[in-house]
């Protein structure tokens, strides 16, 4: 898994069978700093709940498809989850976008 | 299977159902002299590693469900062991 900004929503008319109603977010890989990192992607959220700005861990690959319900479905990228804090060993890795350790903030 | 070293952790309250207790820990990947090589990835922990320690990571769907004996868990790196040393 990878760490990911959201940064947009997108909202398709037509989707594969099996993906209706499934939420569909931009969103901006980052590295472990914090920051952008290559290009935006389109993944599924499985947590239903994520929105731009959040910090989320995404899986790709077959396994993107296996957390949703029904999981036999064309899907590359998914949300996994949301995060609430994660903390660094070197605080020199520390990003702007992302509170120091201490105070353990996304 | 790739060398890494465990450099945070995650906490994480809304989550796939699979991850509900499971500790997420961001892993750098490193060469066998324990160099960092830039890139990193999130894990699960299967071995009770910390934050600083060496690990192995396996990072395949197949085998990480095997390690959690599911068939459909959304699933692909698990920290499968922690190192002492590399010899090359």
């Amino acid at each position: 898994m990878l760490l990911g900004r959201v940064i947009g929503t997108v909202v398709p008319c037509v989707v594969y069978e099996g993906l209706q109603g499934v939420p569909m977010l931009f969103v901006q890989p980052v590295n472990k700093s914090g920051e952008p990192k290559g290009a935006p992607l389109v993944a599924a959220d499985a947590t239903r709940m994520a929105g731009p700005g959040e910090l989320v861990y995404y899986e790709g690959g077959r396994e993107a498809a296996l957390a949703l319900d029904p999981w036999f479905v064309p899907v590359d990228h998914t949300i996994i989850g949301i995060v609430d804090t994660w903390g660094q060993t070197s605080k020199d890795d520390l990003g702007t976008t992302l509170l120091p350790r201490s105070s353990f903030e996304v | 299977m790739i060398l890494g070293r465990v450099i945070g952790t995650i906490t994480s309250t809304i989550n796939h159902p699979f991850y509900d207790g499971k500790k997420l820990l961001v892993v750098e990947k490193a060469d066998p002299s324990g160099a960092p090589l830039g890139d990193y990835l999130v894990a699960v922990d299967d071995v009770g590693a910390g934050e600083g320690e060496r690990v192995l990571v396996l990072d395949e769907g197949n085998g990480a469900r095997q390690v959690f004996a599911s068939k459909d868990a959304p699933v692909r790196s698990v920290i499968v062991g922690i190192i002492d040393d590399v010899t090359t």
